[in-house]
């Protein structure tokens, strides 16, 4: 076994070592289950799809997926480990890869845990397969997005919880960025390109699309270059902040 | 081999490891003292390639761990301060982990895991998470993943920090055991140790290497080497005696022991002279002995000179 598989193997693990993995699981599929028919209205809608499925999983993340990246290197700089790690033939970037991918997987069975779903939504109805297929590869790029700005926040403190609180309020940010609630915040004082800029950020405005089944390639190149970019500020972090 | 060569660290403006240069061969066990903040372990932070020099390079093997990181530290065994360790996890998870990230395979796998486990004496925690265990065997835990693939080159930080008096000796034991054909570096506060295991010292401070050299050549710096005590009570002309003798500096006369030391100028030896003065002087004498100066004496004195 090569080190990036062994390393993503104790990752992944770990989540299970401790009752961690399952709260989380629990609380995510309670939280779809609540969400999806009480605030999204499925029956009401009487519509043989998982929009209302879907659309509240960036709430879910924002909340959720923080709780999941806060230990990934918090608790590595807290116990020292960061510095056992670090000193095994591995390299920086495979360490850093290899932790999220553990992480990401590890959303990926709680996403895929929700298929009693998609089974409820072909049974009452004959929905498109093909765009639920869709819709859940979207969201678990967007959940990989929520992830990677957690990587990076986790690198800068050795406290979880103050991991988890900075990444809720940066995901925040990112949610809404394509909304008045944030732009207007900016609007004062950046000029004009800068606010489009930012919000062309938003994670609700990319997945607007990805919810109702259409997986266009600019939101998938989106969310990618979300986890480039916060994967790679993510190592600069652990880089300069080993000395402490 | 390693090699260090004009290695240096900078924290803010406060130059930490100041241009450290030594080679250390196979077979040799160096002894890396100094008082804390001296440097020490960000110098083996350095040569592990957790931390960039800010100049100066570390060869492992030849392997340079700036420019060839991986190589070198394929090469290197590592027990960073504290051994710290995935708390997480059982013993035996963690080290077939450890395993698995220094891509052993296979027989040799099972045979290196089977071997460190004996070796550092783990048989009866294999199955314990490590955040119980005891901080004995969490350190014995760091020395086993360290070792555990056969390394060349050993850097231990602190290998015996809050063992009791029987680890210490195991874990003393054991360096020297591995110490024929490999390097072993070891941090260390405890003068006893560099006795016991190392075959050389140095003594860092303020990031500068002050002295290198065998633990006897230490020793001798001591202002107590050669120094000759005399177990009896001073019936008031002893110390006088003693003071005229050739090469004797001072006397120090400790009444609370009984005890009148005669120290010299290094360059005599007073055993001889002073065994026959007590004999002409007939002195009530319970016994004589000759000192061999004591490290914690001469790592206090190059210590404090060079802080101040």
């Amino acid at each position: 076994m090569n080190a990036v598989t062994a390393l993503f193997r104790r990752e992944f693990h770990a989540y299970f070592a401790t009752p961690l993995a399952y709260i989380f699981l629990v609380i995510f599929l309670v939280l779809t289950g609540v969400f999806t028919f009480y605030l999204g209205s499925f029956y009401e809608r009487s519509q043989a799809d998982l929009e209302s499925f879907f659309t509240f999983h960036p709430w879910l993340y924002l909340f959720l997926v923080p709780a999941i990246a806060m230990r990934l290197w918090a608790e590595e700089r807290k116990s020292g480990t960061v510095e056992l790690l670090l000193t095994l033939p591995i390299s920086m970037w495979q360490a850093v890869i290899a932790k999220f991918l553990a992480a990401w997987s590890f959303i990926a069975i709680a996403l895929a845990l929700t298929f009693p779903m998609w089974i409820t939504v072909n049974y009452l109805g004959a929905p498109d397969n093909g765009a639920i297929l869709a819709a859940y590869i979207g969201s678990l790029l967007m959940a990989g997005s929520y992830l990677a700005i957690g990587v990076c926040i986790s690198a800068t403190t050795s406290s979880q919880v103050i991991a988890f609180i900075v990444t809720v309020v940066v995901c925040f940010f990112f949610t809404l960025a394509g909304y008045p609630l944030v732009l207007e915040a900016f609007r004062g004082w950046l000029p004009d390109t800068l606010v489009q800029l930012v919000a062309s950020l938003g994670f609700l405005s990319h997945f607007e699309a990805i919810k109702k089944g259409v997986l266009d390639l600019r939101d998938v190149v989106y969310f990618a270059a979300m986890i480039g970019f916060w994967l790679y500020a993510g190592a600069i972090v652990i880089d300069f902040k080993k000395a402490d | 081999m390693l090699e260090i060569e004009g290695l240096c660290k900078r924290f803010d403006e406060h130059l930490v490891v100041n241009d450290l240069s030594f080679t250390v061969q196979p077979g040799e066990v160096l002894g890396f003292l100094g008082p804390n903040g001296a440097g020490k372990s960000t110098t083996m932070k350095m040569i592990a390639g957790f931390l960039r020099p800010d100049a100066g390079t570390a060869r492992i093997g030849g392997a340079d761990i700036v420019n060839d990181t991986l190589q070198a530290q394929s090469k290197l065994g590592y027990l960073p301060e504290g051994a710290p360790a995935y708390g997480d996890m059982r013993v035996d998870r963690f080290l077939e982990f450890m395993a698995d990230m220094r891509s052993l395979r296979g027989e040799l796998r099972r045979q290196r895991l089977a071997s460190v486990v004996h070796d550092v004496h783990l048989e009866s925690v294999l199955a314990q998470r490590i955040d119980t265990l005891s901080k004995g065997f969490r350190r014995r835990v760091g020395l086993a993943q360290a070792i555990l693939h056969d390394p060349d080159v050993l850097i231990l930080d602190e290998p015996t920090d809050g063992l009791d008096p029987n680890q210490k000796h195991e874990v003393r034991k054991l360096i020297s055991n591995m110490s024929a054909e490999k390097i072993i570096v070891i941090s260390t506060h405890i003068l006893e140790e560099v006795e016991a295991v190392c075959s050389r010292a140095m003594i860092i401070a303020n990031g500068r290497l002050l002295i290198d050299g065998t633990p006897l050549e230490l020793a001798k710096r001591s202002r107590l080497h050669g120094a000759v005590t005399l177990q009896m009570k001073d019936s008031g002309e002893a110390v006088a005696a003693l003071q005229d003798l050739p090469g004797v500096v001072t006397v120090e006369n400790d009444e609370a022991l009984g005890e009148i030391t005669a120290i010299g100028n290094g360059s005599q030896n007073l055993l001889a002279s002073i065994n026959d003065l007590v004999r002409e002087r007939s002195w009530p004498v319970d016994g004589v002995y000759q000192k061999h100066g004591r490290l914690d004496e001469v790592f206090r004195s190059i210590t404090r000179e060079a802080l101040t």
